[in-house]
């Protein structure tokens, strides 16, 4: 047989069997495995882009209660510090009240002991009055409770008058 | 799987019961064979184990031949259409119903009968060695995948395991490594199927052909025949999945200065030539490559038996070296065997390739 030499028998058959063979495999075969191929390299390739989404959003995650964190922290020290100065200005606030509410009550008691002073000032000069006419009418009295005495002083008294 | 063991048991039962069958009728013919008692013929010896034939001789022992008969199929003009067993020519010797193996000749190793005392071939349709080797090789290849097909859709969405496992980066392979850079992303989708076929088939033929007994030892792949029809295959596709772009590149080569096209289309011609070039190249290759291996092979066998003649012990002494040889080269052979079915594929995915390129 030649090396060379083409075989219409050969041919025939290869041509036909291969045919059928490449048919047969194509649909029962290669495309089954191919398409889970596919499938299972699409699957894989979805789970990882969902990792990676799952990591970032974990990361987003922390990065959030990061932030929260700080802030939270930031408004607790804002509070603080509101506080501090609301108790502050309360102090200081009562400190004033205080002070003004002493001093108004000071110069109540001032006024007050001033005019207690002077009501009793005026009391004194009109006892002192009442006891100097009293003392003046015993004196009188005293010294007028003779006529002789009496006619005296009016003696006296004119003569005085007469002067001026 | 089992029932497939137990086919091939039957088979291989079958096969050899035929052998016995064969010898045993040999027996009655020996006589043909002893007159001519010939020197050692390395390239007879050579040829006939890389042609194909019509029975597929497994081993001789003396005058002991042991093969499968095999079909054959003839239509003649004289006796019209014949069929039967290849033992009814005793391995050439005898003829039947007006056939016999032509022994010398234009037709030398081809079914030949007389009419009117001239020589002539039938259409030959038999069975030869080489088709019932591609034929038994296409039965392992539907078993193998349409197996693994149906591993994937049954353990769908689970790891792949045992057979299915091993073909799976092969197949990974073939397609992430030939076809997309060959065809690119878009286009090659559709040409996979043909592309694993021819990929699995050349590759497990060229391994069967380097297996020396039966089911192995055609030579299959180093048959230009069946190299041609796979490089048609190919050549059918790329010519029908050619799209404008492609054709025009034939018959208007751009970038070309116009007088290499008018009057004389110049260009043209030596395009279309390149189209039937490309195929034949790959025809050729193939069989090249695994007849040339195969010969090496059979070539250190034959050193045994032509230094054997001039006396035992330089023929003890050669096959050391030999085997030596043969070892080396089997393997050769084996990666040989994977790199022609790479070639081809990624030759084939390279026209396709061609074929569909967009404009750019």
């Amino acid at each position: 047989m030649g090396l060379l030499s083409f075989e219409l028998g050969t041919f025939i058959w290869m041509f036909l069997a291969f045919a059928i063979v490449l048919f047969i495999l194509k649909k029962f075969a290669w495309k089954p495995i191919l398409n889970a191929l596919k499938e299972r390299e699409e699957s894989i390739e979805d789970a990882l882009r969902s990792a990676d989404r799952a990591k970032e959003e974990m990361a987003e995650l922390q990065a959030d209660n990061e932030r929260i964190l700080q802030e939270a922290r930031k408004e607790r020290e804002a509070m603080l510090k509101e506080a501090k100065e609301m108790s502050s200005k309360i102090v200081n606030e009562a400190k004033q009240k205080a002070s003004q509410e002493a001093d108004k009550l000071v110069e109540s008691a001032r006024a007050n002991i001033e005019s207690e002073k002077a009501a009793a000032l005026n009391e004194i000069k009109a006892q002192v009055a009442n006891l100097s006419v009293e003392i003046a009418e015993k004196v009188l009295r005293q010294q007028f409770a003779e006529d002789q005495q009496q006619k005296d002083y009016f003696k006296k008294l004119m003569d005085e008058v007469k002067l001026n | 799987m089992k029932n497939i063991h137990r086919l091939l048991l039957i088979v291989f039962f079958i096969a050899s019961a035929a052998t016995a069958f064969a010898s045993d009728e040999h027996d009655k013919h020996a006589h043909h064979d002893t007159h001519k008692k010939e020197k050692f013929q390395a390239g007879e010896f050579i040829m006939d184990h890389i042609a194909d034939a019509y029975d597929w001789h497994i081993f001789s022992i003396g005058d002991f031949h042991a093969s499968i008969p095999l079909p054959v199929i003839l239509v003649s003009e004289q006796s019209g259409f014949n069929m039967f067993m290849s033992s009814k020519f005793y391995h050439g010797h005898s003829a039947y119903k007006g056939f016999y193996i032509a022994q010398e000749g234009e037709f030398k190793g081809k079914v030949v009968e007389k009419i009117n005392g001239q020589e002539v071939r039938p259409f030959d349709i038999s069975m030869t060695k080489n088709v019932v080797a591609m034929l038994i090789s296409m039965m392992i290849l539907l078993w193998i995948f349409i197996s693994v097909a149906k591993a994937y859709t049954r353990r769908k969405g689970q790891a792949p395991k045992g057979l299915q496992s091993v073909m799976e980066p092969i197949i990974i392979f073939v397609r992430d490594e030939i076809a997309k850079p060959a065809i690119g992303e878009k286009n090659y989708e559709r040409f996979m199927p043909f592309l694993l076929t021819i990929f699995f088939f050349i590759w497990l033929n060229n391994l069967m052909g380097l297996v020396p007994l039966f089911p192995g030892g055609a030579n299959v792949t180093g048959n230009i025949t069946v190299t041609m029809v796979l490089a048609l295959f190919t050549f059918i596709i790329t010519t029908f999945s050619g799209n404008k772009n492609y054709w025009v590149h034939i018959f208007n080569t751009p970038g070309v200065p116009w007088w290499l096209k008018f009057p004389v289309p110049l260009m043209p011609v030596v395009e279309f030539m390149g189209m039937i070039t490309k195929p034949i190249v790959l025809m050729v290759r193939l069989f090249a490559n695994i007849t040339a291996g195969h010969m090496i092979v059979l070539a250190f066998v034959s050193l045994i038996f032509i230094f054997g003649e001039k006396g035992a012990a330089a023929g003890f002494g050669t096959s050391v070296f030999s085997v030596a040889f043969i070892v080396f080269m089997d393997i050769l052979e084996l990666l040989v065997a994977l790199i022609q079915a790479f070639v081809f594929t990624l030759l084939s995915a390279l026209y396709f390739g061609m074929a569909t390129e967009e404009h750019h």
